[in-house]
């Protein structure tokens, strides 16, 4: 049995450090950042709708993305980008590993930034060490606007979400004067707590306990698999590791008594913000982050020795065998990929600005008239998808003699995205030794504008 | 059981107690403690459900139950009511007064106010009609007139054919629904015997162009167009029927009541007719005028209208 049933955490004291993969984190950062916070204030001209590039308007039923409007049934789109996205991850894995939890994933990248906040304020790591066992007002004083700060990005974070769902400035003067729908508050409210809770207090055990695809994703590694990785030959020698201590402080008498590369400074642990130490190979906790190939990168550089210790390499590579980047499953990830993203591609952009759809009334499925035709009824729904007013009529084509009657609607007028059912009838005088049931099309043909396409449905006239 | 001994080999369990249990040679389950933040979510969630019991219905007993704090708060009939909360009364809550209701009362209201040359040549208010027509007419009339209108041979009218005996203009369906209807024809079987009966079937069989002998059609016609079988105060001299009576037309060949159109040979069709003079007919639609508001049977009658056969 354990000593305990349940464990505090561990406090990780992550400490700073400068270099290629840390300049590409902030990088990285900023451009989420930008994106993240600016998009929904990017103003797009639009006639019939809020003038916002990327709207989320759920009571309208509809997607403004920049040029593009998505509608409910769009959502094929979505289940295409879904698995687009989901391969897209397992290929990336397959090849370069981690990458998205160490540099994509929200968490990791607000984590990032609580952990600057933190830096900015309290110190370093040993700063920080020291503050964490003091009280006193000073230590209060800045434990208090660390927190301030985390919550305040928070409520930043939060409140930006809920302006993708609508018109943003609108949105945050209703949000300040108390005027927002319930959902404005409980979406910011909601998103402001869990950013607090996950960035800020629970921080690397969101990828240990709870992220399912920080433990699905080792089934996606193989031995070539671009790893973080310590070269243990280098490091510990025949004879392990050892502090440069005299008599020990060139690789040249390092080597003549069998000792690794490895000085344990123990700066590549000090950096690691989920708490390893990635001398012990590969472990699951391992974001992938590469800080601490820039850590030990510091250090051989002052040692003047040459940079690698800790570096991006794979399991092959580390075994003295090649990389192999293009075999069969990174294929069998990408054949799909391709197909997936041009049948999404050719989708969007085979949209057409009017649908239309018929189904017969089935119950009766026909009738006969007094003067002896017969009559079926159809249910005719209309969507107008483009963004100007339309005018449609609607003509029967395929059955010669039969007669279209939509009673005293010559013409049907549709704003734009407004959608409408109209019941329609077909009379047929039917000649004798007609087949029990015949093809007929419902041709939509718009009138106003000019130069819009006739969208034809076929439909069936049943006889008897 | 328990040789809780370390894990030698694998870093990840460096240090970490097994219980014990091994598979396939080396295969350990570890036995990490569960991290804190767990237990308080645990802790949490036993909080969120005492709370839960507090406000809602939650726990039996007898034969009856906790019903919590909270309550809902409902109109029906202008009356408001207050009972602990249940599903049921907030969906009477949103029947009468949510958003949804709201704006079906209020269109409904647009129905009422427009003349009805402005809904049938209206899109917008057709499709509303034809939306809330069918809930209604699934409530009240499909029991009969099945969905979709088209009704049971001998039983109840199809209402999808333009065959009318009262009339088929939305109007006058308004009316029929408003205060119902009483068919009748009076029978025959003291009137008229056997051999009349069946020339008067020949002679209406004519009338919708069914070809027969005729010298029956000719008596027939005597009978139907005279004083002694009478039949032309309802049907009328050509047949084509009274619609102040709700006589049917004869001289289509759609039947309501016995399946003409269906039967296998000229004795069949006669035999058909013949016993339906003999018996008479005698059907009642009921009035819906006190169940449905003036605006609700409008809607109804224009659904009904636009079934296919409105006039």
């Amino acid at each position: 049995m354990p000593d305990t049933q349940y464990q505090a955490r561990i406090p990780i004291y992550p400490r700073a450090v400068k270099g290629r993969f840390r300049n590409l984190k902030w990088s990285v950062l900023a451009l989420a950042y930008g994106v993240y916070f600016l998009l929904p204030w990017l103003r797009w001209e639009r006639e019939h709708a809020a003038n916002q590039a990327v709207l989320f308007d759920i009571p309208g039923r509809r997607f403004y993305l920049f040029d593009l409007l998505v509608h409910p049934q769009d959502i094929f789109w979505l289940a295409a980008l879904l698995i687009i996205l989901a391969l897209l991850l397992f290929m990336v894995t397959g090849i370069a590993g981690r990458v998205f939890c160490g540099y994509f994933c929200f968490q990791t990248l607000w984590t990032d930034v609580f952990m600057l906040i933190e830096r900015w304020v309290q110190g370093d790591r040993a700063a920080r060490m020291r503050l964490a066992q003091q009280g006193g007002p000073r230590a209060m004083a800045l434990k208090g606007a660390t927190h301030g700060l985390w919550l305040l990005v928070a409520f930043a974070t939060g409140l930006t979400f809920t302006l993708y769902w609508a018109n943003a400035p609108d949105l945050v003067v209703a949000f300040f004067t108390g005027q927002a729908a319930f959902a404005a508050y409980a979406t910011t409210g909601f998103l402001t707590i869990t950013t607090y809770l996950l960035a800020g207090l629970l921080r690397e055990q969101v990828c240990t306990y709870m992220c399912p695809y920080a433990r699905f994703q080792s089934v996606m590694f193989d031995k070539d698999t671009l790893i973080v990785s310590y070269d243990a030959a280098r490091g510990e020698g025949s004879e392990g590791r050892s502090k440069p201590v005299r008599g020990l402080r060139s690789r040249e008498e390092r080597q003549a008594r069998g000792l690794g590369d490895c000085i344990d400074c123990g700066y590549c642990v000090q950096v690691c913000p989920v708490g390893i130490d990635i001398r012990d190979g590969l472990q699951y906790q391992c974001i992938h982050c590469a800080l601490c190939v820039d850590a030990c990168d510091t250090v051989m550089d002052g040692l003047k020795w040459p940079r690698g210790l800790v570096r991006y390499t794979s399991e092959n590579a580390l075994e003295g065998r090649r990389t192999r980047y293009f075999k069969p499953k990174t294929l069998g990830y990408a054949a799909p990929l391709v197909l997936i993203t041009v049948l999404l591609v050719l989708g969007i952009a085979h949209q057409t600005p009017l649908d239309a759809s018929v189904s017969q009334v089935r119950q009766p499925l026909f009738v006969q008239l007094s003067d002896g035709s017969i009559q079926n009824s159809y249910e005719i729904r209309l969507h107008n998808k483009a963004q100007h007013p339309v005018v449609l009529e609607l003509r029967l084509t395929g059955l010669d003699g039969a007669a279209l009657d939509t009673g005293r609607i010559e013409r049907v007028s549709l704003m734009p995205e407004q959608r409408t059912t109209l019941l329609a009838r077909v009379r047929y005088d039917v000649p004798a030794g007609a087949p029990r049931q015949q093809g007929v099309v419902f041709e939509v043909v718009p009138v106003e504008p000019e130069g819009m396409d006739v969208v034809r449905v076929e439909s069936q006239f049943i006889l008897r | 059981m328990s040789e809780s001994g370390q894990s030698p080999e694998a870093p990840a369990g460096k240090g970490v107690p097994t219980t014990g249990h091994t598979w396939d040679d080396n295969l350990r389950e570890l036995d990490n403690p569960l991290p804190r933040w767990w237990l308080w979510g645990f802790y949490a969630t036993v909080i969120f459900s005492l709370i839960y019991w507090l406000l809602y219905p939650a726990w039996p007993v007898a034969d009856t139950f906790t019903k919590g704090l909270s309550t809902v708060t409902f109109e029906v009939d202008g009356e408001e009511r207050t009972t602990h909360w249940n599903s049921r009364a907030l969906l009477v809550r949103d029947m009468q007064t949510g958003d949804s209701a709201l704006r079906q009362r209020e269109f409904l209201q647009v129905i009422d106010d427009s003349t009805l040359d402005e809904v049938l040549g209206d899109t917008n208010k057709l499709a509303f009609v034809n939306s809330y027509g069918r809930g209604m007419f699934g409530d009240f009339c499909a029991a009969c007139h099945q969905t979709g209108g088209a009704g049971l041979m001998g039983v109840y009218p199809n209402l999808a054919d333009d065959n009318w005996h009262w009339g088929g203009d939305v109007e006058t369906i308004a009316q029929t629904i408003t205060h119902g209807r009483l068919g009748f024809m009076p029978d025959y079987r003291e009137v008229l015997d056997e051999q009349q009966r069946d020339h008067v079937a020949a002679y209406v069989l004519s009338l919708a162009g069914y070809e027969g002998d005729a010298e029956k059609i000719a008596r027939g016609g005597e009978i139907f167009q005279g004083r002694e079988g009478g039949c032309h105060a309802c049907h009328r001299h050509d047949g084509t029927g009274l619609r102040s009576q709700g006589a049917p037309d004869l001289t289509n060949d759609i039947w309501q009541n016995i399946d003409v159109a269906g039967a296998e040979d000229d004795a069949a069709r006669r035999a058909l007719i013949s016993q339906l003079v003999h018996d008479g007919v005698r059907q009642e639609m009921p009035a819906f005028g006190d169940r449905l508001s003036d605006a609700e049977i409008k809607v109804l009658a224009t659904y009904v209208h636009q079934f296919g056969g409105g006039q």
